[in-house]
C-alpha cells in the first residue's frame, strides 16, 4: 500500500488584525495511504475542519507542504489547480442543509462536477446522475427536486453523490454524520463502506464521535489546539491511548450500556480548550493535563514514534 | 413544610403523565405530535426520555412545562400531575408557579434561549426576583453563589458579564444555575449537553448529577444518546412517532430491549465492547408522517418483525416484570412470533 496524500508540517494561521493570530494547524504532518481511512479526532477548536481544508487547498497554507501522489502541490490554489485537482480530491460537508445551493435542482448539484470537468453531453451527465442516485439509494425522478424537499439523510446521500460522481480518489468527510440521526447515521455510514470497497476510495474522516471513528477508520489521530499529539490504529489508540489528552477524551465518552458507565470513575477534566491565539510556548495540553511535569510548560514535545509500537505520540511523559 | 408535603404524598410520585396527547395546526394539515405519553418520575430520580428527532419528546415536556403556544398547539387529551395535582394548562400548584419554581428547565442550544442584552447574574437573579420576592441585591448575590455552585470559575465578575463573553460549556452552566434559582422538585433537561464536546459534556453531566444529590431534585433527560442515558437514567422511556414504545430501569431497557425498535437503535450504533462487536445496521426507511398517523404501529414499516396485525391496529403497552413494558404486538399473548433478538416476559 503506498501512500497517497501527505502533509508534512502543514500549517494554517488566520489573521485576526493587530497581532493576533489564531493558530488553527499547526506543523502537522500526515501520511495516508492508499485506501486508507484515518479518523481525525478532537474537541471543536482544535483544527480538525480547518485541517482537512487546507490539505485539499480549500484554505492557502501558511506553511508546509501536501503531496499528493509525489508531486507537491501548490502553496496558494488558482483556478486551473482546482480545475485540476477537484477530479482527485473532493469533501463531503457536515451540514447537509447549508452544503447544497437551495436553488438548484438535485440534478443540477449531483451533476455540476461533471459539467464542468468532462466535456459530456447533457444525456450522459444525466444517465450518470441517475445511475449515482441510485448508487447512494435515492430514485432517479428525485433529479427535478430541490433540497429542501429532502430529510437530512437523504441530503447527506446527494452531498455524497455528489462528491464522489467525479470518481476521486481521496475524500474529506467533515462530520459526515453529526447532523443525522443515529439510525441514519449507520445508514450513510454503511453507503460510505461500500462504496470505498468499490471504489477504491482514501478517506480522512473527521468528526468528534470517538465510537464511529474507533469503527469506521483503519488509523486514528488524536488532535488538540492545532497540533497532532496521537496517531496510530484505531482500536489500539482507543482501547490503550497513550497522550494524556487522549485519555481524557475516550474516558468522557459515554458508552451505551448502564453497568460500564456506572462502574466508571470520573475522569472528566477541569477546564475547556484554551484560544488558539497566540498560544503559549510548551505542550499545548499542559495547563490541562492531569500528569502535568515542569519541563511540558517549557519545551514543545515532538510527535515521534514510541518504542516498539506502531504509535506516534506528542508527550514527554511517553517518550 | 416541604418535608411534610412529601410525607403526605408519599406512595403517589412526584410527577405522573398520562396518556399526554398534543397537536398543532398547521398550514399542512393537523400534525400530531404526541400521542398518549404515560410516565412517571420520583424524586431523586432521573428519567431519559430518548428518541429521534421528531418523535414528541421535546413536545412532550414542554407541555408540561406549558411552553407550548396555543393556538397552534392543543393539548387534546390527557394529564400532568405534579405530587397529585393537575398543572395541565395551570400556571401555578399550589399558590406556587410552575414554571421557574416547581419545575426548572435548561436548553440544548444555551446561547440562544439566554438574553444577549442582561448580564448572566440578571439573568439568574430575575426569577429569584419574580417568584421569591428577593431584592434585587439580594437576587444577585444569589445569583453569584448560586454561579459558585455551578463550578464558575471567578463567579463574582463572570455574573457582571454577557453570555457573548462565555463559552458553551460555561453557558450551559449559567442555565443550570439559572434553572436552580428557586430550588425546583423537577429539572427539565432537554437534549443539555448535544451542543458540547464530550469532555465538556463530561462535566456538565457530572454537575447535573452532584446537585441532583444534594438537592433531591427530579431530573427529566431529553436526549438522543444512548451514551448520556446509560450514564444518567435511572428509568428510560423510548420514543418513537410520538408514543413511548418501551419504559422501564436502564438496564430493562439496555439489557433486557423488548421493542424492536430499541433494538434497532443499539445495534445502529457502534459498541466498544470488544464482547459485543457488530456490523451497523441501520433502520431502513424513516418515521411515519404524523400528519396522518398510521392505523397500527408506527414503527411497522421499518420493524423486521412485523406481522399482518401490526399495521392494523394499534399495539397496547404489555407488561413485562416490575414496570418494564413495551408496546409492541409481538408480546402478545396470541402472538406466536418470538424474536431472539427481544426479551420476553416468560424467558426468566
Amino acid at each position: 500500500m503506498g501512500d497517497l496524500i501527505e502533509a508534512r508540517k502543514l500549517t494554517r494561521f488566520f489573521d485576526m488584525g493587530g497581532n493576533q493570530r489564531v493558530h488553527a494547524v499547526d506543523k502537522v504532518s500526515l501520511t495516508i495511504g492508499e485506501t486508507e481511512i484515518v479518523g481525525l479526532v478532537g474537541e471543536s477548536g482544535s483544527g480538525k475542519s480547518t485541517f482537512g481544508k487546507t490539505l485539499l487547498g480549500l484554505h492557502d497554507k501558511t506553511d508546509g507542504e501536501v503531496i499528493f501522489r509525489g508531486e507537491s502541490l501548490p502553496q496558494k490554489y488558482r483556478p486551473a489547480d482546482f480545475q485540476k485537482l477537484a477530479t482527485k480530491m473532493q469533501m463531503i460537508f457536515q451540514d447537509p442543509y447549508s452544503s447544497l445551493n437551495p436553488r438548484m435542482t438535485v440534478g443540477e448539484i449531483i451533476g455540476e462536477g461533471l459539467r464542468l470537468h468532462f466535456s459530456l453531453s447533457p444525456s450522459d451527465v444525466k444517465d450518470q446522475v441517475v445511475d449515482w442516485l441510485e448508487k447512494v439509494g435515492l430514485q432517479a425522478d428525485h433529479m427535478s427536486r430541490y433540497p429542501h424537499e429532502f430529510s437530512g439523510g437523504q441530503r447527506q446521500r446527494i452531498g455524497i453523490a455528489r462528491a464522489l460522481i467525479l470518481e476521486p480518489e481521496f475524500v474529506v468527510c467533515d462530520e459526515p454524520i453529526s447532523a443525522l440521526d443515529v439510525s441514519v447515521q449507520a445508514q450513510v455510514i454503511n453507503l460510505l463502506g461500500e462504496l470505498k470497497e468499490t471504489m477504491g476510495l482514501t478517506l480522512l474522516f473527521i468528526a468528534h464521535d470517538l465510537s464511529m471513528v474507533r469503527y469506521v477508520s483503519d488509523r486514528m489521530a488524536v488532535m488538540y489546539l492545532g497540533s497532532l499529539v496521537e496517531l496510530g490504529k484505531a482500536d489500539e489508540v482507543y482501547f490503550n491511548p497513550k497522550h494524556p489528552y487522549t485519555e481524557v477524551l475516550i474516558g468522557s465518552n459515554p458508552e451505551p450500556d448502564p453497568n460500564l458507565e456506572k462502574g466508571r470513575a470520573s475522569t472528566s477534566i477541569q477546564g475547556e480548550i484554551p484560544s488558539p491565539v497566540n498560544v503559549p510556548s510548551g505542550c499545548r495540553f499542559a495547563n490541562r493535563c492531569p500528569k502535568v511535569l515542569d519541563v511540558c510548560r517549557e519545551k514543545t514535545p515532538e510527535l515521534i514514534p514510541v518504542k516498539d509500537e506502531d504509535r506516534l505520540v506528542a508527550c514527554h511523559l511517553v517518550s | 413544610m416541604k418535608a411534610a408535603e412529601d410525607n403526605v404524598d408519599s406512595g403517589t410520585p412526584l410527577l405522573t403523565v398520562e396518556n399526554l396527547q398534543v397537536e398543532f395546526d398547521t398550514y399542512g394539515g393537523t400534525v400530531q405530535a404526541v400521542r398518549g405519553v404515560s410516565f412517571s418520575v420520583d424524586q431523586g430520580q432521573t428519567l431519559a426520555i430518548v428518541g429521534e428527532s421528531g418523535c414528541g419528546k421535546s413536545v412532550t415536556v414542554q407541555s408540561i412545562m406549558g411552553l407550548i403556544p396555543m393556538p397552534p398547539g392543543r393539548i387534546t387529551a390527557g394529564s400532568a400531575r405534579l405530587r397529585g395535582h393537575e398543572i395541565l394548562g395551570r400556571s401555578t400548584v399550589g399558590g406556587k408557579e410552575i414554571r421557574g419554581a416547581e419545575i426548572g428547565m435548561i436548553f440544548q442550544d444555551p446561547m440562544t434561549s439566554l438574553n444577549p442584552t442582561m448580564t448572566i447574574g440578571d439573568q439568574i437573579a430575575e426569577p429569584l426576583q419574580i417568584h421569591r420576592g428577593y431584592s434585587a441585591r439580594d437576587a444577585f448575590t444569589e445569583a453569584i453563589r448560586l454561579l459558585e455552585l455551578s463550578k464558575i470559575p471567578e463567579a463574582e465578575k463572570r455574573a457582571r458579564q454577557y453570555p457573548f463573553e462565555f463559552s458553551g460549556g460555561m453557558l450551559q452552566r449559567a442555565m443550570i444555575a439559572m434553572a436552580l434559582s428557586c430550588k425546583p422538585s423537577i429539572l427539565i433537561a432537554d437534549e443539555p449537553t448535544t451542543a458540547l464536546d464530550v469532555t465538556i459534556q463530561a462535566q456538565i453531566l457530572d454537575l447535573m448529577q452532584e446537585l441532583q444529590k444534594e438537592t433531591g431534585m427530579a431530573i427529566i433527560l431529553i436526549t438522543h444518546d444512548l451514551g448520556v442515558v446509560a450514564r444518567m437514567a435511572d428509568e428510560v422511556a423510548v420514543m418513537y412517532a410520538g408514543k413511548v414504545v418501551e419504559y422501564g430501569s436502564a438496564d430493562d431497557v439496555f439489557y433486557r430491549s423488548a421493542h424492536p425498535y430499541t433494538v434497532g437503535l443499539k445495534e445502529a450504533m457502534p459498541t466498544n465492547d470488544p464482547a459485543r462487536q457488530h456490523e451497523l445496521k441501520p433502520i431502513d426507511g424513516s418515521p411515519p408522517d404524523l400528519f396522518a398517523p398510521p392505523a397500527g404501529c408506527g414503527y411497522c414499516p421499518r420493524c423486521p418483525h412485523a406481522m399482518q396485525i401490526c399495521s392494523d391496529r394499534q399495539p397496547q403497552g404489555h407488561d413485562l416484570h416490575g414496570h418494564h413494558s413495551a408496546s409492541c404486538w409481538l408480546h402478545h399473548a396470541q402472538s406466536e412470533s418470538r424474536p431472539e433478538t427481544l426479551f420476553f416476559k416468560d424467558a426468566h
